[in-house]
C-alpha cells in the first residue's frame, strides 16, 4: 500500500495526524479503542469500524495544483457537474447503476457505457469494482476517482481483515469510504464522484450502503445512482419487494438497467449483473441490452414494441 | 414541479396533469385544470411557462372552435394536431415566443383509433401510444415502457396512471399533491377521479 501511495503522491500521510486532529476530543476523554468494542452480534457493525479504527486513516495526500484555490482551478478547467462543456478535461460521466436487497441477497446490476462530454469513449466500461468476494462497490460520476478510492478501499479493507483476523463489516467499509471523501471535500479532488454503492453480506445479512462525494452515507434497501437513475426507479420501485425470487430479481435488475439504456443517452450498451449471496458474489452475467431489446431474455423481449406487437388501440364496432 | 401524463388504451385517451399552480416557491392554487377540452373528441394538456400557458391554449381553442362553425365539422385530431404545430413553429420564429408544452389527446371518430401526440414548446410533434411532459416523465417514461399496453380496458389504463403517480410521488422532490383526470373516447370527453 505505501509503495503505492509513495508512488502516486508527492506527500505521504504521517501517522494518522488528521486522525488525531478530528477526534481531538476522543483523545482527551482518556478513551481506548477496546472501549468501543462491540458487545454482542446485535450491535455489530454498528461502531461502523470505528472502535478498531487503522491509526494511519487520513486519506493520501496529493500534489495540488500550485494556485491559491485548487478547487476554484480545477472547476475551471473540468466539467465535474457537466456545467462546462468548453473545458479542456472532459470527466467521464452519465451512468445508469442500481443495487436492492431482498430475501436472496443483493443484486447489483450496472450498465457499461463511458461517456465524456457528448462522446461515447467506451461501450464495455467495467462499472462494478470487485472490493473483495465479498464486497461489490458500484461506479457513478468521474470513473477515475471512483476506480482509484474504491480500489484503496479494497486495500484498507484487506488490512482490516489482517489486523482483526475478522472480515470488515459492510458497515465499516461503506463509512472507510465515507470518511475519505469527507475529508476530500472541497478540495476539489473527490468532486467528480457523484455516488457509489457498497453491498455486500455480512454478519448482519445482506447490505447495502450509497456512499457520495460529498460525505453522505445511507443506509438502504434500494439505490439507483446515475443520469439513469430516474428511469431504473420508475421499472424498480414498480416491481419491487422483498420476498422476490432469485430469478425474479435478476431480471427486476437487467429489466431496470435496461429501461434505463432506452431512455437515457448517456446509459446503455451492456448490463453486468451480479448476486451477492451469503457464500459472496457471483458474477451472474453480461447482457448485450440491444440482445434484450429485440431477442429479449429467454425469448421475451424486453422491448414496448415487442411486447405489444399485434396489439391495437382502435375500437371499431363490431359488424 | 409541472408533469403531465397520457396514456392510450382500446378506444380511450387517458389525459392527466397535475393541478397546482406554482409562482417561485410557494403553491398558488391546488385545483387548477391545465386540461383544455378543445372540442367534444379531443384534449389539450398544457403546461410550461406561466401566462404563456393559458393565452395560448385559449387561443388554440378558439380556433378550433372557429374552424367548426366556419366548416360545420371539426377537424380531426390528426389535423388539430398539425395545426396546433403550425401555430407554435410560427410562434417560435416570433419575436416572443410561447413556451408551451403540450399533450394532445383526441378520438378520431372516422376510423375509430385513439390518437395520441407529444407536442413541444420548439413545435415538435409525434404520434405515440403514452406521453409525459416535465419532472415526472423521467420516472414514468421507463415505467410506461414495461407496463402500457395498447388494448387495456379503462380500468387497466387507470391503473397504470395510478403507478406513473405513485412513482412520481414516491420519488421526484417536488412532487404534485393532486391530478386532474380526463378521458376521450367515442362518448366525448369526461372527468374522471382517480
Amino acid at each position: 500500500m505505501n509503495a503505492l501511495i509513495e508512488r502516486f503522491s508527492t506527500r505521504t500521510s504521517s501517522s494518522g495526524v488528521l486522525f488525531h486532529a478530528r477526534n481531538a476530543s476522543l483523545v482527551d476523554d482518556g478513551l481506548h479503542e477496546d472501549d468501543y468494542a462491540p458487545q454482542s452480534l446485535a450491535t455489530w457493525g454498528s461502531t461502523a469500524g470505528f472502535g478498531n479504527l487503522p491509526q494511519g486513516i487520513g486519506a493520501p495526500s496529493f500534489a495540488m495544483p500550485s494556485v491559491a484555490d485548487p478547487a476554484a482551478f480545477l472547476r475551471l478547467h473540468t466539467d465535474a457537474s457537466s456545467s462546462n462543456p468548453s473545458c479542456k478535461i472532459k470527466i467521464n460521466h452519465g451512468t445508469t447503476t442500481l443495487a436492492f436487497a431482498y430475501q436472496g441477497g443483493v443484486i447489483v446490476a450496472v450498465d457499461s457505457r463511458a461517456t465524456a462530454g457528448s462522446s461515447i469513449i467506451s461501450g464495455t466500461a467495467k462499472k462494478v469494482i470487485e472490493i473483495n468476494p465479498y464486497l461489490l462497490g458500484t461506479m457513478a460520476g468521474g470513473g477515475a476517482d471512483c476506480f482509484y478510492w474504491e480500489t484503496y478501499l479494497g486495500m484498507q479493507c484487506r488490512l482490516h481483515e489482517l489486523r482483526n483476523h475478522e472480515r470488515i463489516s459492510v458497515a465499516a467499509a461503506s463509512k472507510y469510504l465515507s470518511n475519505l471523501m469527507y475529508s476530500m471535500k472541497g478540495s476539489g479532488l473527490s468532486m467528480a464522484c457523484t455516488g457509489t454503492m457498497i453491498c455486500g453480506w455480512d454478519k448482519t445479512g445482506p447490505s447495502i450502503y450509497h456512499v457520495d462525494s460529498d460525505g453522505s452515507r445511507l443506509k438502504g434497501d434500494l439505490f439507483s445512482v446515475g443520469s439513469g437513475s430516474t428511469f431504473a426507479y420508475g421499472v424498480l420501485d414498480q416491481a419491487y419487494h422483498w420476498d422476490l425470487t432469485d430469478d425474479e430479481a435478476r431480471d427486476l435488475g437487467r429489466r431496470s438497467i435496461y429501461g434505463a439504456g432506452m431512455r437515457d443517452a448517456y446509459s446503455g450498451n451492456y448490463c453486468n449483473l451480479y448476486h451477492v449471496k451469503q457464500g459472496g458474489w457471483e458474477f451472474v452475467g453480461n447482457y448485450d441490452l440491444n440482445d434484450l431489446h429485440y431477442d429479449g431474455f429467454e425469448g421475451k423481449s424486453y422491448a414496448h414494441e415487442e411486447r405489444t406487437r399485434g396489439r391495437s388501440s382502435a375500437n371499431p364496432p363490431l359488424p | 414541479m409541472e408533469t403531465s401524463f397520457a396514456i392510450t388504451g382500446k378506444g380511450y385517451v387517458i389525459v392527466a396533469a397535475d393541478s397546482t399552480a406554482a409562482r417561485s416557491i410557494v403553491k398558488m392554487k391546488v385545483d387548477e385544470d391545465k386540461i383544455k377540452e378543445l372540442s367534444s373528441h379531443l384534449l389539450m394538456a398544457y403546461s410550461g411557462e406561466p401566462g404563456d400557458t393559458v393565452q395560448f391554449a385559449e387561443f388554440v381553442e378558439r380556433n378550433i372552435r372557429l374552424y367548426q362553425i366556419r366548416n360545420l365539422y371539426p377537424l380531426r385530431p390528426a389535423a388539430a394536431a398539425s395545426w396546433i404545430r403550425r401555430a407554435l413553429a410560427e410562434s417560435l420564429r416570433s419575436r416572443n415566443p410561447y413556451s408551451v408544452n403540450l399533450l394532445l389527446g383526441g378520438y378520431d371518430l372516422a376510423d375509430h383509433t385513439p390518437n395520441l401526440y407529444w407536442v413541444d414548446y420548439l413545435g415538435t410533434v409525434v404520434e405515440v401510444p403514452f406521453a409525459a411532459h416535465g419532472y415526472g416523465s423521467y420516472f414514468a417514461l421507463s415505467l410506461l415502457d414495461r407496463y402500457h399496453d395498447p388494448e387495456a380496458s379503462l380500468e387497466e389504463g387507470l391503473a397504470t396512471l395510478r403507478r406513473c403517480i405513485d412513482e412520481v410521488s414516491k420519488r421526484l422532490v417536488v412532487s404534485p399533491g393532486n391530478y386532474k383526470v380526463k378521458v376521450v373516447d367515442k362518448d366525448g370527453v369526461r372527468e374522471i377521479e382517480l
